[in-house]
């Protein structure tokens, strides 16, 4: 061993590929079944206003207002916001809180619109040539549409593109890994879209000015590998290239795949841009090739609805605002069968109390999982295994963590890195006594949040407490004054006039 | 509605600590059976002795501690401990032995740390190390193999006197392991080669298992197998395995080309003592090694590198229980200092430096 060797051992570098494990794929329920575009329209859309990371959409339309599909009804509000479009033609319903897709289900200010079964696009539906707008222009469109990243991150689209635009990215990834178990949404649309993808990826290309995208797809998907290669031989003008990448959770995790696929390692405090790279879903990808070429804004998504207590589980078009008990019931779910819904993947998604939720932007799967598939065990006593080490994708120590947050010293978990944790659930996955360590860091995390911003109030309040003492003491201080002044005055006035009477 | 917790992952690796021990288990099995096979009867009373009062002793602290026994019994940790325990002693050892070893392995081994996965020390090595300290005589007396139906064997009602009735073995039958009889020989101003001769080594009977020792140090061949098979499954990792018997490798091989007289080669050393037992299945114990790769490592070596050095040196012909304990005592120093690297950041935990053309 050279001594090179020794310290690319020590610094750990030269691993291409961190952690990980290997959950069952379970996706061949959904992979061989194409993409199910006859969803019937609801009797009512719920659209939260809140469907991304950022501020709220402010809503734009009154209630009893007929909107046309693709208008829109509420607009982004700041910088990190995405506004939300009609998904059919109706009318306004109702402005109030409604259940969201939230592990609460916590009710949060949601627009209704009553379908009015037409489904009428806007007049000013144009199909335009995107490479004959201005970079700046695709941006904005991609905003305007309320684009959003819809491999379940939900950042709006624009604000990456602007990003990376201003950094002059080199590469444009696409993630096209899907490594969570059961979901094919990503597979069914490569497969089916794969010339609309690369179109949307040379739109994002023209915007931000780069020559050059890759698109990784896990090799346990050769259909969409194949298609995909055909699509960007076709119509890739020679800057798109397809990476087969192992088969491996959390694959889809961008740094990871960023790693694999370039090489390059993004500081702790930086972003993808900061090597130059910028990451998208292939959902994305899409979804920007629609708003681009065709004005159509967000308005459905693919997704995938399956599990064990779903009778014919399949990827859906469905629009955005649909419930997903009527998913799950167009698929023949099975309530009763149903231990746990979840929504997005098993892996990382959120547990639903109940499925009477809408579909928003960033779902990409609704489960429906039964008893031999949902973990029910209590945990067991830690045995010290390491294999949370192994699996663990940032290089943290998730038992080291669990014993501190066990034992109430938040502020120690946070050594081990605590605040790297992706919550991937890798850990959790690989654990022989099913501790819940995830739950443990999320616990930790919102916990040391919370006193964060109780320590900022309490300084707050004070700083607040001794302004108003200093403020109260310089008003005495000048009441004092002025009451002194006056005194001065009146008596200044008084001689005079004794000195008048005097005379 | 489930009642655990709402946080994802919602599904879980199928490997659970029971079936790890139980997987295990059945890697020593074979090992253990020849050993069964060539020590007779009174091994195989022992070894049940051992494991029996090591689930006893387990139940009665779990008990004691209201901890819930039936269910944490059935994870399969005290059996393993004591099995490991019965590997370690002297097969025609009195009974009282396999019981007070699963009582310190057990009791003050694990327990009195808080169970499972609490103990700094390996339950099973300590017990062996405080036998033998404290039981120097009944801790040495090793059998010649006399496997069952063989005529030297004793009989059941023999082995059942031995055993329970303090029957001491026919003198004739015992004698020193190979690595004992080396260092005596040597301090009686015999090399290596004579105390081969003398001591009528074998290389291929130490491999497959035919000579004096504990249960556990009899067949390297069986034992490594075993590790083998772990290692295929995952159930251990190479690096202690590997950095321990290779680092016993380089340091036999180098002292014995430097003074082949006096030091044993590597092929000696592998295929005595319990170094395949104690590389595959002490030394990896979960609980009392290390949790980073390279700390695994540097556990290893330093296992390793105290097996030679009391092998050679040191007042005991074998050093594998010694050199376990040593670093077990070791390993949250190594947790301390040797940790992964955390993506995106150096080994100190700093952010690594953007890159240049970015600042």
């Amino acid at each position: 061993m050279t001594l090179l060797d020794i310290h690319a051992l020590w610094a750990g570098n030269g691993q291409k590929i961190r952690g990980g494990v290997h959950p069952e794929p379970r996706k061949e329920a959904t992979t061989d079944r194409a993409i199910d575009r006859e969803f019937p329209l609801p009797p009512m859309l719920y659209l939260g206003l809140q469907q991304h990371v950022g501020q709220p959409a402010e809503p734009v339309v009154n209630v009893g207002d007929r909107v046309r599909k693709g208008q829109l009804l509420a607009a982004s509000q700041g910088l990190i916001s995405a506004p939300i479009h009609a998904p059919t033609s109706g009318v306004v319903a109702d402005v109030m809180d409604y259940p969201s897709a939230h592990p609460s289900a916590l009710p949060s200010p949601t627009l209704l619109l009553e379908p009015d079964g037409e489904d009428r696009w806007m007049d000013s539906l144009a199909e335009v040539d995107p490479f004959s707008l201005s970079p700046e222009e695709v941006s904005v469109r991609v905003g305007a549409a309320g684009v959003v990243g819809l491999g379940g991150a939900a950042f709006p689209s624009a604000v990456k593109l602007n990003l990376g635009r201003r950094t002059k990215i080199q590469t444009l990834l696409i993630n096209g890994g899907e490594c969570e178990p059961y979901l094919t949404c990503d597979d069914r649309l490569m497969r089916e879209r794969g010339r609309d993808i690369v179109d949307g990826i040379l739109i994002m290309m023209h915007g931000l000015g780069c020559q050059q995208a890759i698109i990784g797809i896990e090799d346990n998907k050769p259909a969409a590998l194949a298609a995909m290669r055909t699509a960007a031989e076709d119509t890739g003008q020679g800057m798109v290239s397809i990476a087969a990448v192992p088969s491996l959770y959390p694959m889809g995790w961008d740094k990871q795949l960023i790693g694999y696929l370039t090489g390059k390692e993004v500081p702790a405090d930086g972003r993808a841009t900061d090597v130059g790279v910028l990451m998208h879903n292939v959902g994305t990808a899409y979804a920007v090739q629609q708003a681009i070429r065709y004005g159509k804004p967000l308005i459905s998504r693919i997704v995938t609805v399956s599990g064990g207590a779903v009778g014919a589980p399949r990827n859906i078009e469905a629009p955005i605002g649909t419930l997903l008990s009527g998913l799950l019931a167009h698929c023949g779910y099975r309530p009763d069968d149903t231990v746990r819904y979840v929504m997005g993947g098993p892996m990382m998604g959120d547990a639903l109390p109940h499925p009477n939720v809408p579909l928003v932007k960033g779902a990409c799967g609704i489960l429906a999982l039964t008893r031999e598939e949902v973990s029910q065990a209590n945990a067991k006593s830690c045995i010290r295994c390491s294999r949370c080490v192994t699996a663990c994708p940032v290089g943290l120590l998730p038992l080291e963590m669990m014993t501190r947050i066990r034992a109430g010293q938040l502020e120690a978990s946070l050594k081990f890195g605590l605040k790297d944790c992706i919550n991937c659930g890798s850990c959790s996955y690989a654990c022989p006594s099913e501790i819940p360590l995830v739950h443990y860091f999320k616990y930790a995390s919102s916990e040391l949040l919370a006193r964060d911003q109780a320590s900022h109030k309490a300084e707050q309040t004070r700083r607040l407490a001794e302004e108003r003492l200093a403020r109260v003491a310089r008003q005495k201080a000048e009441a004092a004054a002025a009451a002194a002044q006056r005194k001065a005055a009146a008596q200044a006035r008084a001689k005079p006039r004794a000195s008048e009477a005097a005379a | 509605m489930s009642k655990h917790p709402l946080s994802a992952p919602f599904t879980r690796a199928g490997m659970q600590v029971n079936s790890i021990m139980l997987a295990v288990v059945l890697a020593l099995a074979p090992g253990t059976a020849w050993g069964l096979f060539i020590f007779g009867w009174p091994a195989l009373f022992l070894f049940v002795v051992t494991v029996l009062s090591s689930l006893g002793f387990e139940g009665a602290c779990l008990k004691l501690a209201g901890k819930p026994a039936r269910a944490t019994l059935a994870d399969g940790s005290a059996l393993l401990t004591g099995w490991l325990i019965a590997l370690t002693l002297p097969p025609w050892a009195p009974w009282w032995i396999g019981v007070l070893g699963a009582f310190i392995g057990i009791v003050v081994g694990k327990q009195v740390f808080g169970g499972l996965g609490q103990n700094l020390f390996n339950p099973a090595m300590l017990a062996r190390v405080a036998l033998l300290v404290s039981f120097p005589l009944e801790l040495t007396t090793w059998i010649s193999p006399a496997p069952v139906f063989f005529a030297d064997a004793p009989g059941f009602g023999t082995a059942w006197a031995i055993t329970f009735k303090g029957l001491l073995p026919p003198d004739g039958m015992t004698g020193a392991t190979m690595l004992g009889w080396i260092k005596t020989e040597w301090s009686q101003g015999r090399n290596v080669s004579e105390s081969y001769l003398s001591g009528d080594f074998s290389l291929l009977k130490a491999f497959l298992g035919w000579t004096r020792g504990s249960l556990g140090e009899t067949s390297s061949l069986l034992f490594a197998l075993g590790g083998a098979v772990l290692l295929k499954k995952k159930i251990i990792s190479w690096p202690i395995p590997i950095a321990m018997l290779g680092t016993v490798v380089v340091l036999s091989s180098v002292f014995t080309l430097t003074d082949g007289q006096h030091y044993p080669g590597p092929l000696f050393h592998l295929t005595s003592g319990s170094l395949m037992l104690g590389a595959f299945f002490i030394a990896t114990d979960y609980v009392t090694s290390p949790n980073s790769q390279l700390g695994q490592l540097i556990f290893g070596a330093g296992c390793g590198l105290l097996v030679f050095v009391i092998r050679s040196w040191g007042g005991y012909p074998e050093g594998v229980a010694f050199a376990v304990l040593l670093m077990n005592s070791m390993t949250p120093l190594i947790d301390h200092y040797v940790r992964p690297r955390i993506y995106g950041r150096d080994r100190l935990g700093r952010p690594l430096e953007l890159p240049e053309a970015r600042k």
